[in-house]
C-alpha cells in the first residue's frame, strides 16, 4: 500500500459496526422479499380459489363424469358436464397454431441468428416484436373476417366459425414469442463454439443445426413451452373465430368452443352466482390450469436437464 | 527458381501478407515458409498479430465483416493460393485443421465430437466412421481413457481430456496441416505436458504451426520458430538458431525476457 497513514486522524473505530448502513440494508432485504413474495402470494390465492370453487361444483357432479361425459351442456336443462368437447377444441385449436409457430419461430431465430447481416436484424426484430403487440382482439377479427373467408376459397365447404381459422391466426400470433426467445438462446452460444465448427468445414447451416441449437436447447425448450402455454391459454382469437358451441370434436375444419371461450362465454352471460352453471368456470379454469401446469413442469424438467454447458 | 526436392520440404509459403481489421493494419508484409512435417512456432509479445497470422491459414477471418487481407499463401504441394477469392473457404478448412485456445468440445458425444468432420463432409458409414474416430482418438492418446464411455457427453471429460478431444477431432478429418492457438494457455501444467508430448508426436503425419505466449514451450516443442512484434515477422529460422543466437538483438530482448 502506498497511500500514507494521516497521522492527525483517530482511525480508531473505523472497523466498528454500523448501525445505520445495517438497518438501511436490512429494509431493503425487506422490500425485496415482500416483492417477490406478492407474486408466489397472488398464485397461491388463485389455486385457492379455484380448488374451492371447483369443490362445489364436483358435490354435484362427479368427478367421472366430468371426465368421461362426452358433452358439455350446462346451461341445458338436460344438463351435462363432460369436460372432453372442451378439452379437444383447445387441443385442436393449440395443435393448429403450435404447427404454424413452432416450425416458423424457429426458421425465423435461426436466420436471424446465424444468417442475418446486423442491419437486416436491426429492422426485423422491432418488426417481429410488434407483431407480439398487436391487441388479440384484433387477432380474432382477422381471423374471423379475413382469413376464413379466404380459407373458404380452398376450401369450400368450411364453416364462418373454425378451430382451423382460429388456430391458424393464433400461430402467427405466438410466432414472435417463440422466434425471439429461440434466438436469444442461440445467440447466447459463445462463438468459440461456431468457430469450432466452423473450423471443421461446417457450412453455416450445418453449425446452425448441429451445433449451436443443441448447445442452446433448454433455452429453445422454453421458448417451444411459453407457445405451448400461450396457445393453450388464448381467450380472445378463439372466442371470436372458432365459435361458442361445445363440440366433441378432432376435426379442426370444424367450429367448438375451447375452454377458455366457454369461461368468456359464462362470464358474460347472466347466470346467478353459486348457481351449479356458475360453479362449471372453476372448474374448466382449473383444468385449463392444471394442462399449463404439465407443460411447465416438463419445460422445468428438460431445462434441468439439458442446462447450458458450453 | 526451386528445384523439386526444395519444394517436397516446404507444406507451405506465404507471399507479402497484409492484413487489416478495418483501419487496423495488424499484419505487414509477411513472408515466411512453412516446413513440411515440421512444428514451427509463432511467438511475441501480446498484440503481436500471431494469432491473426494463424487464422489467415484456415481463413478464418472470412467469418467477420470488416477484415481485408491481400496476399498469398500458397499451399503445397498442388501451389494453390489459399487466399484466393477464388477458393471456398471450406475447402481451406477441409485441408488445414485447427484447435483453439479454450477447449471447446461440442454438446455432443465424445463419438459424435470426433466424428464431426467427417459427417460434416457426408461420410455416414458407421464403420468408415468407427475406424476413423478409433484412429483420431489413439493418435491424441486418449483412446484408453475413453473407449469405454464413447456414448458420455463431452463436457464430462477434465479440461485436459476435453483439448485431446478437440486435438482427435481435429485430426479425424486427415488435415495437411494443423494449426494450434495456444492450445495450452486454459490447462494446468500435467495437461500441458501431455499435450505438448502429444503435438511433438504428431509432426509424422502433419505440419503442425502453433502460437504460443509461452517461449520455454515454443524451445521445447518447436523444430522452427517466428518471432513477431507489431504485425512484423522480425526473424525466423530455426529454433536452436533463435533461441541460442538470434541475429536480431530485438529477438534477443524478448527471449531473455528484457521485455513481452
Amino acid at each position: 500500500m502506498s497511500d500514507k497513514l494521516d497521522k492527525n486522524k483517530n482511525y480508531a473505530g473505523r472497523l466498528g459496526y454500523s448501525y445505520r448502513r445495517n438497518l438501511r440494508e436490512r429494509l431493503i432485504e425487506s422490500v425485496l422479499f415482500l416483492s417477490a413474495a406478492l407474486s408466489v402470494v397472488i398464485m397461491l390465492s388463485i389455486v385457492v380459489m379455484l380448488v374451492k370453487e371447483s369443490f362445489v361444483f364436483f358435490q354435484h357432479v362427479s368427478l367421472w363424469d366430468f371426465l368421461t361425459d362426452t358433452q358439455w351442456t350446462p346451461l341445458f336443462d338436460d344438463a351435462h358436464y363432460g369436460i372432453l368437447p372442451l378439452v379437444a377444441g383447445t387441443v385442436v385449436s393449440s395443435t393448429v397454431a403450435l404447427l404454424v409457430a413452432l416450425p416458423l419461430g424457429t426458421i425465423i431465430a435461426i436466420y436471424l441468428s446465424e444468417f442475418a447481416p446486423f442491419s437486416v436484424r436491426e429492422i426485423a426484430k422491432p418488426f417481429l416484436e410488434l407483431l407480439g403487440g398487436i391487441p388479440t382482439v384484433v387477432y380474432g377479427y382477422f381471423a374471423l373476417l379475413f382469413v376464413t373467408p379466404l380459407l373458404q376459397m380452398i376450401f369450400p365447404t368450411l364453416p364462418g366459425f373454425s378451430l382451423l381459422s382460429a388456430g391458424l391466426v393464433m400461430g402467427i400470433m405466438i410466432i414472435p414469442y417463440v422466434s425471439s426467445m429461440t434466438e436469444d438462446a442461440m445467440r447466447a452460444v459463445p462463438m468459440h463454439l461456431r468457430e469450432g465448427s466452423y473450423a471443421m468445414g461446417a457450412t453455416r447451416f450445418q453449425t446452425a443445426i448441429r451445433v449451436v441449437m443443441p448447445a442452446a436447447f433448454s433455452g429453445i425448450a422454453a421458448a417451444y413451452i411459453l407457445g405451448i402455454s400461450r396457445a393453450v391459454g388464448e381467450t380472445m382469437v378463439v372466442a371470436i373465430a372458432a365459435g361458442m358451441q361445445p363440440n366433441l370434436t378432432w376435426n379442426p375444419m370444424e367450429p367448438a368452443a375451447t375452454i377458455t371461450a366457454y369461461i368468456v362465454q359464462v362470464s358474460l352471460g347472466d347466470l346467478p352466482h353459486g348457481s351449479i352453471g356458475y360453479q362449471t368456470i372453476f372448474a374448466a379454469g382449473l383444468t385449463l390450469l392444471l394442462m399449463t401446469l404439465v407443460f411447465n413442469i416438463i419445460g422445468h424438467v428438460l431445462r434441468k436437464r439439458y442446462r447450458e454447458i458450453y | 527458381m526451386q528445384t523439386g526436392a526444395e519444394l517436397n520440404q516446404y507444406k507451405s509459403h506465404v507471399k507479402a501478407l497484409n492484413f487489416y481489421y478495418g483501419a487496423f493494419h495488424a499484419l505487414k508484409n509477411i513472408d515466411m515458409a512453412l516446413h513440411a512435417n515440421k512444428i514451427t512456432a509463432l511467438i511475441g509479445p501480446s498484440g503481436c498479430g500471431k494469432s491473426t497470422f494463424l487464422r489467415c491459414f484456415n481463413r478464418m477471418h472470412d467469418l467477420y465483416p470488416g477484415n481485408r487481407y491481400d496476399g498469398e499463401i500458397i499451399l503445397h504441394p498442388d501451389h494453390v493460393n489459399i487466399l484466393s477469392h477464388k477458393v471456398d473457404p471450406i475447402e481451406v478448412r477441409m485441408r488445414i485443421s485447427m484447435v483453439f485456445q479454450k477447449p471447446n468440445p461440442f454438446p455432443k458425444s465424445i463419438y459424435e465430437n470426433v466424428a464431426y468432420g467427417l459427417r460434416v463432409r457426408g461420410i455416414r458409414q458407421r464403420a468408415v466412421l468407427d475406424e476413423k474416430v478409433e484412429n483420431a482418438l489413439r493418435n491424441s492418446a486418449l483412446w484408453d481413457e475413453v473407449k469405454d464411455r464413447m456414448n458420455d457427453l463431452a463436457f464430462n471429460l477434465s479440461g485436459g481430456q476435453q483439448q485431446r478431444l478437440c486435438i482427435a477431432r481435429a485430426l479425424a478429418t486427415d488435415p495437411e496441416i494443423l494449426l494450434f492457438d495456444e492450445p495450452t494457455s486454459a490447462l494446468d501444467p500435467i495437461a500441458t505436458a501431455s499435450i505438448e508430448e502429444l503435438i511433438a508426436d504428431l509432426k509424422d503425419k502433419v505440419t503442425i504451426l502453433i502460437v504460443t505466449h509461452n517461449m520455454q514451450q515454443a524451445a521445447r516443442v518447436s523444430d522452427f520458430t517466428a518471432y513477431m512484434y507489431l504485425g512484423e515477422l522480425i526473424e525466423f529460422d530455426e529454433t536452436d538458431t533463435i533461441f541460442i543466437k538470434p541475429k536480431h538483438k530485438q529477438t534477443e530482448d524478448y527471449i531473455t525476457g528484457r521485455f513481452g
